[in-house]
């Protein structure tokens, strides 16, 4: 088996545009898959799949909660829907459609968050999502993944499909950069995997972010600093024996994500070092603020998620390790 | 040719609420109207980013509320009296940011620095960052309601200004629009008026595709709200309609402003791609002389 990263990274590539082709790819392996959006399927590409399988796609209007509930009514009687609008929104308008219907009614309603984290950067804050994994990882019986790049969309849609109850699945609205080689990359929900070993100490993260921390673990491997990176794609169910694991093993974590510090996968990380194995975790993340309006990357770095943040975490960790 | 620079914008004067509405105003509201829609232009082809199709589509009303309807006062932008102006459909923000800036809330050599990093001017209104931004906008539905729990705290407190919601026809979609309309008309609540931005496109088509809300006047209507039906572009219907909502006793006026999306800019006009696509070079010559057109026919 060869290495999960690539040597050298691929050509950006637009996740939104991943996500749609990955949609039209799931239509013919789940023949009961409808799709539904909230007059954004241009945003959240689902139009593709609605070129593809006009009778099974949806508009239900600007109607987020009415969304969600036309999805669990569909889930209810038979149908795999992926609904569609902003992150911010499943996890702000629609919430409590979310929580009585899906997490506590348990339909299988896949929620495909669009534009999180910063990327709908130029549309500003109130269009950002900070808070959406926080909100959502707060809710029982809901799953939340959060895919990387275009490989791990397509291979992660599928298992979100495939498995058995609600999940919440958070996407990128801009290009992204392909960090896996496709054949080696096997994900499954609830685990996490190990992209980079290192002994020093471990970098958890998620999302667009990943490209950014392994190019962080080599320039640090540059100074002698061996760090493990894990790609943590589930928030929830978290993987705990390879937190606790990676805990033991390397004596200090770093979580990094494209959200507040608070109670994204930070915090769920945070939980279970605490429970289990406390040593020292420095948590990367937008600082308990929102954003502002202004290009995706030059965002990124102003608010807390730039290379050289990744790297000061990692040796603030370790000083904290001595 | 595609020049941002050097603004030419000539602002209308002001015509306090009550000015009769002469031909010369008419013709200075509307030529002002148009030039803003340059600006808009010129803004959103800066940095490649903004909406313009419910932008061009509100240039009207809005040229009519900053310079001759609404009661403000640059000088004091929380003056407890002022009229309140909530922009609903924030998204569009693009002709609400000149509109502010040359009525004199804050300085129009700003406009050109719209979604840029550091701007006040964010992708959409931040209530903390510009004076006289009364709530934030972007996320569709709220204006009805907020505009409900202002009108009613006037009243409360013995004020007469008037709380005016700028709507967008595809935001009629979300229902807190329709809870806040029930409020509205249960505290009988005569200061609010909401004004529909009805240019028959939303984001993905047009609403007749995506959401009918046909029969509109009969649901607001049924609401028991007052219906007010014009022509959102003709700037005396705009006028008139203002007025007379400010006549209407025991009820919530609401104005459906039948009109263009992307109005103005003959390949823009009812097509949702220009909901919230920037221009090409070519695309952006092209819209400046059609606007420049449309600004020359009021010049007098
Ligand atoms: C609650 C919510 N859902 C979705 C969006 C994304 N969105 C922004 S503008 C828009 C279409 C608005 O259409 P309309 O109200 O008709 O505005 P206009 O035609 O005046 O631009 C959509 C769906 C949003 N801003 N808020
Ligand atoms: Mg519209």
């Amino acid at each position: 088996m060869g290495t999960i990263v690539r040597e050298t990274f691929g050509e950006p590539f637009s996740a939104r545009k991943a996500y749609g082709q990955a949609l039209v790819e799931m239509g013919e392996h789940f023949p009961n898959m409808v799709v539904l959006s909230a007059d954004v399927s241009n945003s959240d590409h689902s139009f593709m799949f609605e070129a593809v399988y006009p009778e099974r796609f949806f508009n239900v209007g600007i109607a987020e909660q009415a969304l969600v509930d036309v999805a669990v009514g569909m889930a209810h009687s038979g149908k795999l829907p992926v609904a569609n609008t902003f992150a911010f929104l499943f996890a702000t308008r629609a919430l409590e459609q979310v929580r009585t219907h899906c997490a506590y009614g348990e339909a299988n309603v896949k929620l495909a968050g669009a534009y999180g984290g910063l990327s709908d950067s130029f549309d500003g804050p109130t269009h950002q999502s900070e808070s959406d994994l926080a909100i959502l990882r707060s809710l029982p019986n809901l799953a939340v993944v959060v895919p990387s790049d275009p490989v791990s969309i397509r291979k992660l849609l599928k298992k979100t499909l495939e498995w058995p109850g609600p999940v919440y699945f958070r996407l990128c609205r801009n290009e992204v950069i392909p960090v896996f080689h496709e054949n080696n990359y096997d994900p499954e929900i609830g685990k996490g995997i190990v992209l980079m070993d290192g002994k020093d100490a471990t970098i958890v993260c998620c999302g667009v972010l990943v490209a950014r921390c392994i190019e962080a673990a080599r320039q640090l491997a540059r100074d002698g600093i061996f760090v493990r990176v894990v790609e943590m794609h589930t928030l929830k169910p978290v993987d705990e024996e390879l937190t606790v694991r990676c805990a033991r093993e390397t004596g200090a974590l770093v979580t990094v994500e494209e959200h507040t510090v608070i109670g994204g996968l930070g915090g769920a990380v945070a939980e279970v070092l605490a429970a289990r194995h406390p040593v020292p975790l420095e948590r990367v993340g937008v600082a308990d603020r929102f954003a502002e309006t202004g290009p995706y990357d030059a965002l990124l770095d102003r608010y807390g998620m730039s290379r050289a943040d990744i790297t000061s975490a990692v040796r603030r960790a370790l000083e904290r390790k001595k | 040719m595609a020049t941002t620079s050097n603004i030419t914008v000539r602002p209308p004067r002001v015509y306090p609420r009550g000015t009769c509405h002469s031909p010369e105003m008419i013709a200075d509201l509307s030529r002002a109207a148009w030039e803003f829609r340059i600006q808009v232009l010129r803004m959103i082809y800066n940095y490649k980013t903004g909406h313009l199709g419910g932008a061009f589509s509100i240039a009207e009303v809005l040229t009519a509320l900053f310079f001759h309807h609404l009661r403000l006062d640059p000088e004091r932008p929380d003056w407890p009296e002022r009229d309140r102006l909530i922009f609903s459909k924030g998204h569009a923000c693009a002709m609400l940011y000149p509109c502010r800036a040359y009525r004199g809330f804050f300085p129009p050599e700003e406009l050109m620095t719209f979604r840029a990093l550091d701007s006040r001017l964010q992708g959409h209104p931040e209530r903390q960052k510009l004076p006289g931004i009364e709530v934030p906008a972007g996320p569709l539905g709220h204006g009805v309601a907020i505009g409900a729990g202002m009108a009613h705290a006037a009243r409360m407190d013995g004020r007469r200004h008037r709380v005016y919601v700028v709507l967008g026809d595809g935001e009629l979609n979300s229902g807190p629009i329709w809870e806040g309309a029930l409020v509205a008309a249960k505290y009988q609540l005569d200061q609010l008026v909401a004004i529909v931005d009805y240019n028959g496109v939303q984001q993905t088509g047009t609403t007749t595709h995506v959401m009918p809300t046909e029969p509109i006047t009969d649901k607001w209507r049924a609401f028991n709200w007052h219906v007010l039906d014009i022509h959102e572009h003709n700037m005396a219907e705009v006028l008139d309609a203002l007025d007379q909502a400010d006549e209407v006793h025991g009820r919530p006026t609401v104005i459906i402003g039948r009109g263009t999306k992307g109005k103005g800019v003959s390949f823009m006009e009812g097509d949702s791609y220009w909901h919230g696509a920037p221009p090409t070079p070519e695309q952006f010559a092209a819209a400046l002389q059609e606007l420049r057109k449309g600004a020359e026919q009021w010049e007098r």
